[in-house]
């Protein structure tokens, strides 16, 4: 297939209900592989591994990298890597399975089209995903694609790449730890209880939005929206209706069970050092 | 001048270089990321992985990680263990990734952890590299909200002490160690390429509304709390039973004490007889009679390692109660609102 240089790329809507899920796993992958790769690369190609949803929606959990060789006519993948790769990958996870591949850079080149084919023998119908690492639009730019081939009777003229709705996930766990991933160095990890008043500090906040808002639309400076008051009424309604008497006995019922835990836990830690000391310092004559 | 030269640089060669100690464990957030994937999907069973990085001075990074599969108790899967590993090594060098193994990390349950396969996998591990380090990550810790992520190290004068195998209480007075200076923890720095950071800074959802993480914000910590009692209350009843085996000891050490005691006098006495009968003195000790055979002191290793894991749920439930405490009173401010 003669490759050309220009990027080949559609912007219409799929007519298919394909979409994909990316795990925020997956950027920190390609990224560290573009970052690592070597110098006479100008692009990363790699793997992706996940799962298919019976309603069509592409679920990408995984990826890995793979290298490969590209010349102004031909791409050459290595093959064998790949396979041994995966075979390791499902040795740990055997619900992983490929669902796609990625490159780096904006767009889809020729080569790439003959990597698709690659892979459409893998996997039924591979998503093609290009993370833009050069910022060259002056933003993260992450599309998904699928390969639609246009035929002309019975000939195969080009592969169409058509994007696809793309979804960045984040599951509960990865979210707390999302503010130590966003920038380049944490000193430390935040306990507990920095955490709590970080989590509390952002509640105060969105709560001030809300009173401020509020307050605008009392002093007629903003065009209400009655959607957003709608919302608002069914938030502050839904806390539940308990006299004070009974929501005072409620929190202090919960208070002196966590005082009793945190005596219970101070007693085990006495009786903890007093057992050190019996059983270390006794004396035999 | 150049004899002099020649002779500070050898002398800087024959020096042996004094390894500086571990201060701080640097991760990537890939990895962190890794790690909190791989133990999540496999959670409540306990899944292991090996950590791959760099060893810089006092700092030891930590750039990546694969995991490790299921291994079952099986001698032909071990050897598939190992080809697994070395498969994953080799695949990992050729796209550039550091393939120097630092150390492993292990998914726990409530805290669960000190155990002496800890210890033996340290041993192991530190016969082949200078510096190996064992993370361990919680997730139902993760659930209440908090990233529960530990580093740790064998404190070396405990790993001394393991390979001698020697847990009696008079060494261990004399290296004055107690049960805190088995494990070291070591503060972890998170680290990420400028690359991740932009992506991530730009992805990040703008509205505010999503970026507030309201599990932490939960009120019911109860089930918990339970989990932790539970496993709290079996670990002192482990407890009182190691004590009741050094009591047992004690009691019988004593007891033969006595008996040595005993048996002396009566040879002592019997000297005395055969002195003035005019015979040979027999010897005041005599190694063929059992009571003089010394009862083996039971080993604390054991003792010490439930002795930490109490401390730890002890810990943790202070953590989790405090959290609680300030969600308690924000609702009440709340409420009174």
């Amino acid at each position: 297939m003669a490759s050309s240089e220009s990027a080949v790329l559609q912007f219409f809507p799929s007519s298919t209900s394909l979409s994909a899920k990316v795990h925020p796993l997956v950027i920190f992958n390609i990224c560290d592989c573009y970052v690592r790769r070597p110098d006479q690369a100008e692009r990363v190609i790699g793997t992706l591994l996940g799962s298919i949803s019976p309603d069509g929606t592409v679920d990408i959990r995984n990826s890995y990298a793979v290298p490969h060789n590209e010349s102004s006519d031909q791409v050459a993948l290595d093959i064998d890597y790949h396979h041994n790769m995966l075979l390791s990958h499902q040795k740990v996870n055997p619900k992983e399975v490929i669902v796609g591949w990625y490159s780096t850079g904006l767009g889809v080149t020729g080569g790439s089209a003959l990597i698709h084919e690659f892979y459409s023998r893998e996997v039924q119908n591979p998503i093609h995903l290009t993370v833009d690492t050069t910022f060259r639009n002056g933003e993260a730019t992450i599309k998904a694609f699928v390969s639609v081939s246009l035929s002309l009777g019975e000939r195969q003229l080009a592969a169409q790449f058509q994007e696809i709705p793309l979804d960045l996930r984040m599951v509960e766990a990865e979210r707390v730890g999302f503010d130590i991933l966003k920038t380049t160095m944490v000193e430390k990890l935040p306990s507990d209880l920095e955490g709590m008043e970080a989590s509390m500090e952002r509640l105060l906040a969105l709560i001030d939005d809300v009173y401020k808002y509020v307050d605008s639309v009392v002093e007629g400076q903003v065009v209400p929206d009655n959607d957003i008051g709608r919302f608002i009424a069914d938030t502050v309604a839904s806390i539940p209706k308990i006299s004070p008497p009974a929501f005072d006995r409620l929190v202090n019922d919960s208070l002196q069970d966590h005082l009793l835990l945190l005596y219970l836990s101070s007693i085990t830690r006495t009786q903890l050092s007093l057992a050190e000391k019996l059983n270390t310092a006794a004396q035999i004559p | 001048m150049a004899n002099t030269m020649a002779r500070s640089f050898l002398q800087v060669a024959a020096t042996e270089e004094v390894a500086s100690p571990l201060r701080v464990v640097q991760i990537e957030g890939l990895v962190i990321l890794k790690i909190i994937k791989h133990c999540k999907e496999f959670s409540p069973a306990l899944v292991t992985g090996q950590l791959l990085g760099l060893d810089v001075g006092s700092v030891l990074e930590v750039t990546n990680c694969f995991p490790f599969p299921i291994r079952e108790e099986d001698e032909e899967i071990e050897a598939d263990g190992a080809n697994y590993q070395l498969e994953m090594m080799r695949c990992l060098r050729e796209v550039n990734v550091d393939n120097n193994t630092v150390g492993w990390y292990q998914s726990t349950l409530l805290g669960s952890f000190q155990t002496v396969e800890l210890i033996e996998t340290f041993m192991n591990y530190q016969e082949n590299i200078r510096r190996c380090v064992c993370i361990i990550y919680d997730p139902s810790r993760s659930n209440q909200g908090v990233l529960a992520l530990k580093a740790l190290k064998l404190s070396d004068s405990f790993m001394e002490l393991y390979r001698n195998n020697n847990f009696t209480g008079e060494k261990l007075r004399e290296k004055n160690l107690s049960w805190v200076d088995i494990f070291e923890e070591i503060p972890i720095k998170v680290s990420n390429s400028a690359l991740i950071s932009a992506f991530m800074t730009e992805l990040e959802a703008d509205t505010p509304v999503t970026q507030c993480d309201y599990d932490r914000l939960q009120l019911s910590t109860n089930p918990y709390m339970e989990r932790n009692l539970e496993f709290l209350i079996e670990c002192m009843d482990d407890l009182s039973m190691e004590q009741q085996k050094f009591q047992f000891y004690y009691r019988n050490l004593s007891r033969q004490q006595g008996q040595q005691q005993a048996w002396l006098q009566k040879r002592r006495a019997e000297n005395m007889a055969r002195k003035t009968a005019g015979e040979d003195p027999l010897p005041e000790e005599d190694p063929a009679n059992p009571i003089f055979k010394p009862i083996p002191e039971p080993s604390r290793l054991d003792s010490f390692l439930i002795t930490n894991q109490i401390s730890n749920y002890c810990n943790q439930i202070n953590g989790v109660a405090g959290q609680s405490f300030s969600r308690l009173y924000l609702m009440k401010a709340l409420h009174e609102n």
